[in-house]
């Protein structure tokens, strides 16, 4: 089985702008699921709404469209009613986060068994660039015109808390660690999160000094801190560099789950 | 052998939902319905299903939604307040016809209102509550022995006609204790299933398109957005959207007749109660305490779509008088229909009419 092969063809053109970091995150996850051997007819694709969410319309098997916010309340029962089935959500920053951040932290805490790819492009891109709570502090969007004055949320360290059983954050520049950590996260039992950090050029980079596609990848790059890096700068008591934000891999544990297939 | 018991409405109406093959419920407790999902965490285990109180009542109907698509009945059970968070799935699961059951127990409202008494304030809401323009089907027993057979009934009609069936109960049928007989089994229709080679969201002539549950091999696209028969959006197409949204309420409305249940008592008689849920029973004992074939009473067990027709029933009615525990929701949609006069009688703060305020209300109209 091809990665092209769960393509939706007849559905192509797709809606995203060029340069926009999800298509890859799309191809990651595809050639994931395909390296798991995993069949068409078991797998169901699950999202809210967003410019994120629309990727499950462009995969060739069963999947779910749903409410802002959502996806996880749907896809749970999509689990528990029929544990065979794989389960994969994507999700935005806005959608999993601001609306959905009860449905985030309680699926996570039960630790349904399924995966959740969530591409945090720091805005809400589909109604086109309003502050999510991922801007970064100063950061501009049409309803932060001074500069976002709210802390943030860590989306991935939120997971830990919560209790998912495999957490990782990677960047649309991280092609190979990505693949490679959504194919763990479809291996472990439970919730696995995987934030991708990417890039909107259209409402994001665009307003933030980011103009062309490849100075948000370069930034994406040079902003990427190792976890274990950052350890160790942490333990022999060494400052972390500001704006940085950190990359790889972050929990693979076994709390009781729910919904593993028996 | 059928069963007889003496079981409270709300636990009548798990037993209903199990006995028609429910093997999922998502909720969040919420008084007066709490006995509904209690008894299903206790039943659902032992029969294979699946029961999860999930972190609201949002995620519960979603929960619900996605059950529904794997090809397991399913319902929640709520009230007032539950029953507006989930307004925006209900659209939802109307757009992508997913057969589904929500149980409202109705408490008095607006808000937190009077949790612990009973009102049916939400019956406007139930077949208005989401927004944009689509029509569904409300039910409304009155009897513990009807919790469990119109509970069964909702997923039958759900399966049917491919969308949200709702069960408006109240606390005082929910709450009630009265003796039941459960049968053996129900009667159970099963969801069409889509045909070899038909698009997932073709209608067969019925307006109804066949069903294909995840994982059986059909790779259906589920969206909320305006969608082709494929399931593929298509958002900007005015056709497009007329086609759909018009097919969405035909597919309830022009099967009233079929799906119609109520009872006629007295048909010649010109003072005819209209009712549906508790207020039926005070009706039922007035005219038992003055028995008088010039009074006449229809008895909804099915609200929406509503059943004009059965107003017709009643050729010599000169007055039609609605007794309801909201401040006349239903009464609108009599006079809407009928000629003659149509007398409100709301009521409002959990206590039912008693016999004599109705009897008062036929002295005044007489
Ligand atoms: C209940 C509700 N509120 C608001 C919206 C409008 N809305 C659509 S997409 C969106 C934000 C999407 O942002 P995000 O999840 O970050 O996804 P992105 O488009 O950036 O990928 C919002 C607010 C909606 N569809 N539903
Ligand atoms: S608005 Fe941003 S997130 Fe949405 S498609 Fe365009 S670039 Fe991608």
């Amino acid at each position: 089985m091809n990665v092209e092969d769960w393509f939706r063809t007849d559905r192509l053109p797709h809606i995203y702008c060029t340069g926009c970091g999800n298509g890859t995150v799309i191809n990651c996850t595809l050639a994931a699921v395909t390296g798991m051997g995993w069949k068409q007819d078991d797998t169901v694709f699950v999202s809210g709404i967003g410019c994120s969410s629309r990727a499950p319309g462009y995969i060739e098997t069963d999947s779910l469209h749903t409410t802002h916010g959502r996806a996880l309340a749907f896809a749970t029962g999509v689990k528990m009613a029929k544990p065979d089935l794989n389960v994969v959500v994507f999700t935005g920053d806005g959608d999993l986060a601001a609306i959905g951040g009860n449905h985030f932290i309680h699926a996570c805490r039960r630790n349904v068994d399924m995966t959740v790819v969530c591409m945090n492009n720091q805005i809400y891109g589909m109604t086109g660039g309003q502050g999510s709570p991922t801007t970064p502090m100063g950061a501009q969007s049409t309803t932060t015109p001074y500069g976002s004055a709210e802390p943030t949320f860590d989306l991935a360290e939120l997971a830990v808390a919560a209790g998912a059983n495999y957490v990782a954050r990677w960047t649309a520049y991280h092609v190979k660690e990505l693949t490679r950590a959504i194919t763990a996260g479809l291996q472990t039992p439970g919730l696995s999160f995987i934030e991708v950090v990417t890039q909107c050029p259209t409402n994001y980079g665009r307003r933030n000094k980011q103009r062309k596609v490849s100075e948000m990848v370069e930034h994406m790059r040079s902003h990427a801190l190792l976890v274990e890096k950052k350890r160790r700068l942490e333990a022999e008591g060494r400052a972390i560099p500001e704006g940085m934000f950190t990359v790889g891999e972050l929990v693979r544990r076994s709390r009781p789950a729910m919904g593993v297939r028996r | 052998m059928s069963k007889v018991e003496f079981m409270q409405g709300n636990t009548a109406c798990a037993e209903g939902a199990l006995a028609a093959g429910c093997r999922y419920f998502g909720g969040y407790p919420i008084t007066p319905s709490t006995e509904v999902a209690e008894h299903m965490a206790r039943k659902l285990p032992k029969v294979g299903g699946t029961f999860i109180s999930m972190e609201d009542e949002i995620g519960s109907i979603a929960s619900v939604i996605g059950a529904a698509w794997t090809g397991a009945r399913a319902m929640t059970a709520t009230s007032g307040p539950g029953f507006s968070l989930m307004m925006e799935n209900i659209g939802y699961a109307v757009m992508t016809e997913t057969p589904l059951v929500v149980v409202n127990i109705q408490r008095g409202g607006p808000s937190t209102g009077q949790p612990t008494r009973a009102a049916q304030g939400d019956m406007m809401q139930c077949r208005f509550g989401s927004h944009g323009d689509y029509s569904t089907i409300a039910i409304t027993p009155n009897s513990v022995q009807e919790m469990f057979d119109l509970t069964a009934k909702a997923f039958n009609l759900a399966d049917r006609y491919r969308v949200p069936v709702f069960l408006m109960s109240d606390e005082i049928i929910g709450h009630m204790r009265e003796k039941i007989v459960i049968p053996d089994s129900v009667e159970t229709v099963s969801r069409r299933p889509l045909g070899d080679g038909r698009l997932p969201f073709a209608a067969d002539p019925d307006g109804i398109p066949g069903f294909a549950p995840f994982g059986t091999g059909r790779h259906v696209h589920v969206t909320g957005l305006t969608h082709n028969e494929r399931g593929y959006p298509d958002t900007t197409d005015a056709e497009a959207h007329d086609v759909l949204v018009r097919r969405l309420m035909r597919k309830v409305e022009s099967a009233r007749r079929e799906m119609a249940d109520y009872e006629v008592t007295n048909p010649d008689a010109e003072f005819v109660f209209v009712t549906y849920g508790p207020p039926s029973r005070t009706v039922q004992q007035l005219m038992h305490d003055l028995p008088d074939e010039n009074i006449g009473h229809l008895r909804l067990k099915v609200v929406w779509p509503f059943p004009e027709f059965a107003l017709k029933e009643f050729a010599d009615a000169k007055v039609f008088l609605m007794p309801e525990l909201n401040m006349g929701q239903i009464a609108r949609e009599v006079e809407r229909h009928v000629d003659q006069k149509v007398v409100m009688l709301p009521k409002i703060g959990g206590e039912l009419h008693t016999p004599a305020e109705l009897a008062a209300a036929l002295e005044a109209v007489r």
